[in-house]
């Protein structure tokens, strides 16, 4: 399956977190918030521009759109993968 | 089943042997005061656990030697005494930030005798992270599960107990809104300091894979974790590549020792995901049979409301119309209290100490009537807009709305380097700076909180905008909505560029993540919000009552000595000083000191102006002279460099506490002084160009 990032998802795929990029302290936050690998999320809002809204584990968390680019995901909600 | 050694941590069980007795607390049994740490995620709803349990009967403070807010309180019932600590709201406790550290660093080293963990039910997958996270520590959990009645409208029904014989520990199901279920949390406390209430909790483990690293690295590092740390989590931590704790251990193990730990760390870098990963798992098995008929695919009103309020049209629109509503009501409400405030109590009480002190010597009645009341005085007239502001942002905050403020706001922050989240403290300042300097503690980054600190004196604060609201009609009649209005604009224009200058000169253009929760809307609670009024109402007169007052009198003083007269007090005598640099602004040395003078407190340059212009007390007489006297262009500028000058006295305290820096502070100062001056330079010779002068 063909990875991408979160970014490049339109409003209302949905997908799988596969990998966490940008250093640790950013993957900490985030996997703090549900975003680790096998979770399935929803893009709730994202214009192409700007930033945009996840719902991940029962929340809705926003993200600048440069954090969202270093999300990696896949799309659909077949959790495994390979 | 796992077949490998149990990650036995704190109280903690790894397995499933229910047999096994559950660790007493007998040096708790015989008790009356106990310590209980409140620990949560934000927008659980943990701070109005704590206000039911503590009412005002609570101090705010900040946590020693931190600019993070520390509120502690006590609960009293039949003989027992409960010193409830509230811990930083945070998401885990993995040293991300300073309220993590705080929060985890008092639970290993004060002990409490018990941590209550307030969790959404209506996203208990989330928020039993940080459970999963304060379940290794070594004081024993309590769960509060609140907000049980959101839960049953967002179509999630949890069954307390069957989450609570899942993990080991007491859940008790709550309302906090509605107050409901706090009488059992305190019951249930107690039972667990009296050993009554079993407690055997059942941790989260890592993935079979990163178990035998973790053990291995525990076997190095045990002989050597100072206490009060415990060994298994400190070595979990390092696993996390936690930056506090293998900072700590760097310090202690001998080079050999860390030169071991740190290889296998280096081959295994992606552990941290690992463990997190671990954590969910867990959670996924708590809660499996707990939570009956999760996520339906109905629209929620969350949703439904979000698709007008974060959109970047519309979001942006509502929010321009609820701001616009704040402002209104915060002057139709707050303006006519704040004049019967003037008039009938600090007039009165000039009046009184006029009479009081009229055999006295003249220096001691004008310090009263002068320093103390003029200074502080007008300080306290503001508290009426403030309330009312406050009031109208609290509701705000607490409905859930801030959160898609700062989102819709966030692409535009993004020109400054900043991000959604500045923009609260920011809106705050319009009030008044000095909260505004303080709320910019919501900002995670140090970088991004000191650029919005920065940027926030030039704000127009209230009281920048009553001296506005008086000058402007006094300089231009019946342009003075326009030039007010565009003043304003200007105000935010310098502070969106000034932002980007100092983002891309001091930090380099670095940028702070944007990582936000959106939380479920909610039905406000008045309870909440009125003690937020009242918190920061207060700190407000705290601050009148101290740094203001101080440097009042120091003002004063200066204006008044040596002769008693301010044409020719050292105040004048430094204004005239200035006055080349006036002169290249279109400013007499009168408005130069009139500036001064607004450094105690804005609206004092209407005062001064009065007093150097010979005017006397009387507003009327102002106006006319100064309509008079001053050409447009150079009204114009005054009314500039008033609106961008450097902030009150009790901002720049504001900035010197909250950035613990006397670099920054005045950095701060030079920074506004040029940007202040260079304008108004800029603007006069621009008008003198175009011929405006007369």
């Amino acid at each position: 399956m063909d990875m991408t990032t979160l970014s490049d998802l339109a409003p209302g795929e949905v997908g799988v977190v596969r990998r966490l990029d940008g250093g640790r302290g950013f993957a900490s936050r985030l996997a703090a918030l549900g975003f680790t690998p096998g979770a399935r999320f929803t893009m709730v809002q994202n214009f192409g521009h700007g930033p945009l809204i996840v719902s991940i584990r029962g929340t809705r968390i926003a993200l600048g759109r440069g954090e969202a680019a270093k999300v990696y995901v896949t799309r659909g909600s077949e959790v495994s993968h390979e | 089943m796992n077949k490998e050694a149990p990650m036995a941590v704190g109280h903690c069980q790894t397995t499933d042997t229910e047999e096994k007795p559950a660790p007493p607390f007998p040096a708790l049994a015989g008790q009356t005061t106990i310590t209980v740490a409140l620990a949560g995620q934000p927008n659980v709803g943990k701070s109005t656990v704590f206000n039911l349990l503590t009412g005002l009967n609570q101090h705010v403070g900040n946590w020693p030697g931190k600019t993070i807010e520390q509120k502690v309180g006590t609960y009293r019932q039949n003989g027992l005494t409960i010193h409830i600590v509230d811990l930083p709201g945070t998401y885990s406790l993995t040293a991300n930030s300073l309220e993590e550290v705080i929060a985890r660093d008092y639970i290993i080293k004060q002990r409490p005798d018990v941590v209550v963990a307030v969790v959404d039910a209506a996203i208990l997958e989330r928020s039993l992270y940080l459970v999963a996270e304060l379940l290794p520590l070594p004081s024993p959990v309590i769960v509060g599960l609140n907000m049980m009645d959101v839960a049953e409208r967002e179509g999630r029904h949890v069954e307390p107990e069957v989450l609570q014989a899942a993990l080991g520990v007491p859940v008790v199901p709550m309302v906090a809104t509605r107050a409901q279920g706090v009488r059992e949390l305190v019951r249930t406390i107690e039972g667990l300091v009296r050993g009554d209430i079993p407690y055997q909790p059942r941790c989260p483990q890592i993935r079979d894979d990163h178990q035998a690293v973790l053990d291995e690295i525990l076997a190095l590092v045990e002989p050597y974790v100072p206490a009060p740390y415990p060994a298994d989590w400190v070595a979990l931590k390092l696993l996390e590549g936690d930056e506090e704790i293998t900072a700590l251990m760097r310090g202690v193990l001998s080079e050999a020792v860390w030169e071991q730990v740190h290889s296998i760390l280096m081959a295994h870098d992606d552990a941290l995901v690992a463990v997190a990963s671990g954590r969910y798992d867990w959670i996924g098995r708590m809660i499996r049979a707990a939570v009956i008929r999760p996520q339906v695919g109905q629209i929620s009103l969350t949703e439904r409301l979000d698709r007008w309020a974060t959109h970047p049209l519309w979001g942006m629109g509502l929010l321009a119309g609820i701001l616009a509503l704040v402002f209104w009501l915060t002057y139709t409400i707050g303006s006519p209290l704040q004049d019967a405030l003037d008039t009938y109590v600090v007039g009165a009480l000039a009046d009184w100490a006029e009479v009081l002190l009229a055999n006295g010597p003249e220096w001691a009645s004008r310090l009263v009537v002068e320093g103390v009341i003029g200074g502080v005085g007008t300080v306290i007239t503001f508290l009426p807009i403030l309330v009312i502001f406050f009031a109208a942002l609290g509701l705000l905050e607490d409905v859930g709305y801030m959160a898609r403020a700062a989102y819709v706001m966030d692409r535009f922050m993004h020109l400054m380097g900043l991000h959604g989240k500045s923009f609260l403290p920011l809106f705050l300042g319009f009030g008044c700076n000095v909260p505004s300097i303080v709320g910019a503690r919501v900002i995670e980054s140090r970088r991004a909180r000191l650029l919005t600190i920065m940027v926030a004196p030039l704000v127009p604060c209230t009281a920048r905008m009553v001296v506005l609201a008086f000058l402007a009609p006094v300089f231009f009649g019946r342009a003075a909505t326009l030039v007010s209005w565009g003043l304003i604009a200007l105000n935010l224009v310098v502070l969106a560029l000034s932002g980007m200058a100092i983002n891309r000169i001091v930090f380099r253009g670095e940028r702070a993540a944007f990582i936000m929760e959106l939380p479920l809307y909610h039905i406000p609670n008045w309870r909440t919000i009125g003690l937020l009024v009242w918190q920061r109402s207060l700190a407000f007169l705290q601050k009148a009552g101290t740094v203001i007052l101080v440097v009042s009198v120091i003002v004063w003083a200066l204006s008044a000595l040596p002769s008693g007269n301010v044409e020719t007090s050292y105040l004048a005598q430094f204004g005239r000083l200035l006055a080349p640099l006036g002169a290249l602004m279109g400013l007499s040395w009168r408005m130069i000191v009139a500036l001064l003078t607004s450094f105690v407190a804005k609206e004092n340059s209407v005062a001064t102006l009065g007093i150097l212009y010979g005017a006397g007390e009387e507003e009327a007489n102002l106006a006319s002279i100064l309509g008079i006297t001053l050409a447009p262009a150079s009204a114009l500028t005054f009314l500039i460099v008033q609106m961008l000058f450097i902030p009150c006295i009790s901002t720049v305290a504001a900035i010197w506490q909250e950035t613990r820096s006397v670099r920054w502070t005045l950095f701060n100062l030079a920074f506004l002084l040029t940007v202040s001056f260079g304008t108004g330079i800029v603007v006069y010779q621009t008008a003198r160009l175009l011929g405006w002068e007369m």
